[in-house]
């Protein structure tokens, strides 16, 4: 079994645009990225399927006609997850905008506090003061 | 077959599955009546908790695997849930660490007058996500294990973004971003496996993935690892895992800290047994261990805040265990599997307790701590006695699985072996050490006279109030079942010693899927 070329070529254009928008700190262009990463795996799935046939129900496709229905149900599963997963980084990128008025994504507590410590040019918090004093 | 009561186990084997998912939406449809819902959620869990304990009898005293066709689809065609020893295992902790969860949860719930507000959404969630656990722990096919994962993460998004604050919007977006990326690497390995294999049964692999090119063998190997590695917080790939559970409320980071890394422990000991035998990816697994205890532990030891330190803890710990399974002897995985069940435990403990103290004094940063062990001596002798556990002092439970795990990397005798076990013991003592300062500082010392006030964690709205007894009767039975662990330490090891030994024969797992043993009948 050869696979299909176009299939793979689409497969690794959307999973490299996803990528690409994966990497960026607003939230709506990750939710975008998502999308086309999931939609790259999800035409993966249809090149794992092997060559394509027709329907495959008994009686309208001959048996040797019939197109492997299982990674199309395995995609069906994946589409609906990722359509949830969908739904849910839109609440959350909206909820972040009523919190904020943006949806990029904030570094760490801890990270921000060094930051602003090596500003300050300040010691840590667990830095022991006693030790200090010693000679 | 015919006999409905004669075939009990085959009964049983879904319900952990299947009774929390009615659970979930009947406590959905009863949203507005609180009481209704806890009663069905304590209902619920605990006849998981009997059915896992009963599971867990009929695996080991059978014949170590059962597996049962969903829908009567034969395993090839349909989807097999199976049940050997360490599935049943990994199953029986983990329903109890979620009930007493659940309990502590409910209290908090009450004490804290939250009748009715935002947690209507709770109750269901929390029963989904123990109906993921389950159901990846018993999956027999690669693709239910990926749709048990997106359960359990499902649900984890949810309650680690409860109420939707600020700091909770933040961590969770980390989060959810970070797990959506892992589950698509689990994704695009399941369909490269599909295009190499034809198959998506994990007992039809285990034989043809040793058929396919060596090479490709390795990517799909690689791939999964780094999806699994992901879920399971090992070190290049667990930065997300101190980022974002501390921010949740505690008992959700109680059961994410005990479940969710451990489920992707669980898969990681599947891969390396069941799916890709040989141990190709050891060494790399061995380098990866060593890193994540040391990195981990040295990140606790930096910490300021109980929450942190012991999110730091958690994913050093990660570490022995995938040790464990990197040595691929009987004797490492053994103490992996040991070490698994004692460290859920243990670590749920700890954020149980952790969420006592910042109810009782407002915070968890321990700049605003101290005197504890003077003013609630009951929250110290509980936090001291898992804390000591964790740091793997003998005799207990902590100090018997360190000792197994470096028991069997001694027996390996190989230098990168050695090099693990005494990463291993380093990371044993600065535990001690991180332990110790926490201890210090926030149950001895008296508070610093002007806390620090900059970016701390959440803090407690009912500062000072009675802890109820809800609360802690929970977490004393947990401290409880963490030295019990240690009691039954003997029969406990026996057990990880069979699920190993069964691991590594593999057959076991395979014919029992596949049927090509005479299926025995009864128990």
């Amino acid at each position: 079994m050869s696979p299909n070329l176009t299939l793979v070529l689409v497969s690794g254009v959307l999973v490299a645009t996803g990528v690409a928008l994966l990497l960026e700190r607003t939230l709506t262009r990750v939710l975008v990225g998502i999308v086309l990463l999931g939609n790259g795996i999800n035409v993966l799935f249809l090149v794992a399927g092997g060559r394509p046939g027709g329907a495959p129900i008994l009686g309208v496709t001959r048996a040797e006609d019939m197109s492997d229905p299982l990674p199309q149900a395995m995609v069906l599963t994946a589409i609906v997850i990722t359509l949830g997963m969908v739904a849910f980084i839109l609440a959350l990128a909206y909820r972040s905008w009523q919190l904020d008025g943006h949806d990029e994504v904030q570094d760490d507590v801890e990270d921000r506090r060094i930051v602003r410590r090596a500003e300050l040019d300040e010691t840590s918090a667990s830095y022991d003061d006693d030790a200090r004093e010693a000679p | 077959m015919n006999d409905w009561l004669a075939d009990w186990p085959r009964v049983l084997l879904p319900l952990p599955v299947v009774l929390p998912l009615f659970a979930a939406g009947l406590t959905l449809a009863l949203a507005r009546r609180v009481r209704a819902q806890r009663t069905i959620s304590v209902t619920a869990l605990s006849i998981v908790v009997l059915a896992s304990v009963a599971v867990l009898v009929r695996t080991d005293r059978g014949s170590g695997t059962y597996s049962v066709d969903v829908g009567g689809w034969p395993a090839r065609l349909g989807i097999p849930l199976v049940a050997d020893r360490l599935s049943a295992l990994m199953l029986v902790v983990s329903s109890v660490v979620t009930l007493a969860v659940l309990v502590y949860s409910l209290a908090q719930g009450v004490a804290d007058g939250e009748e009715g507000t935002p947690v209507s959404i709770y109750h269901p969630t929390y029963l989904v996500l123990s109906a993921g656990v389950s159901n990846a722990f018993l999956s027999g096919d690669l693709f239910n294990l990926y749709v048990g994962f997106e359960i359990l993460l499902a649900a984890s998004y949810i309650l680690l973004t409860l109420g939707g604050t600020r700091a909770r919007v933040r961590a969770g977006t980390t989060y959810v971003v970070v797990s959506l990326l892992s589950s698509m690497v689990f994704l695009t390995a399941i369909a490269l496996i599909y295009a190499a294999t034809g198959t998506v049964n994990m007992a039809e692999l285990s034989v043809r993935l040793q058929e396919i090119d060596p090479d490709v063998r390795l990517v799909l190997h690689l791939l999964l690892l780094v999806g699994f590695g992901i879920k399971a917080a090992v070190f290049p790939l667990s930065a997300w895992l101190p980022d974002s559970y501390p921010t949740a409320p505690a008992p959700v980071t109680a059961v994410f800290a005990g479940l969710l890394t451990k489920v992707g422990v669980y898969a990681i000991i599947r891969t390396q047994t069941l799916l890709f035998p040989g141990g190709q990816a050891d060494t790399l697994l061995m380098w990866v261990a060593l890193a994540t205890m040391l990195v981990g532990v040295l990140g606790a030891v930096a910490q300021n805040d109980v929450k942190r330190m012991l999110s730091f803890t958690l994913v050093s710990h990660i570490g022995y265990m995938v040790f464990g399974i990197a040595l691929g002897s009987a004797a490492g995985l053994s103490g992996a599997v040991f070490y698994v069940a004692h460290h859920i435990t243990v670590q749920t403990t700890l954020f149980l307790v952790t969420g006592l103290v910042e109810r009782h004094s407002g915070s968890t940063s321990l700049d605003a701590l101290g005197a504890l062990a003077q003013r609630a001596p009951l929250l110290a002798v509980l936090f001291f006695v898992p804390a000591v556990n964790l740091a793997g002092i003998p005799p207990l439970s902590g100090f018997i699985g360190k000792l197994g795990l470096l028991q069997a990397g001694a027996d390996d005798g190989s230098p990168l072996a050695w090099v693990l076990v005494a990463g291993g013991v380093v990371t044993s003592l600065l535990t001690l050490y991180a332990i110790a300062k926490t201890w210090n500082r926030a149950f001895w010392q008296e508070p610093l006279a002007e806390p620090e006030g900059v970016g701390g964690l959440v803090t407690a709205t009912r500062v000072g109030t009675r802890t109820p007894l809800g609360m802690v009767a929970p977490t004393a039975a947990l401290v409880a079942l963490g030295v019990g662990i240690t009691a039954i330490a003997g029969p406990l090891f026996g057990v990880a010693d069979r699920a190993a030994a069964d691991l590594l024969e593999r057959t076991p797992y395979t014919s029992t899927v596949l049927h090509d043993r005479v299926p025995e009948v009864g128990p």
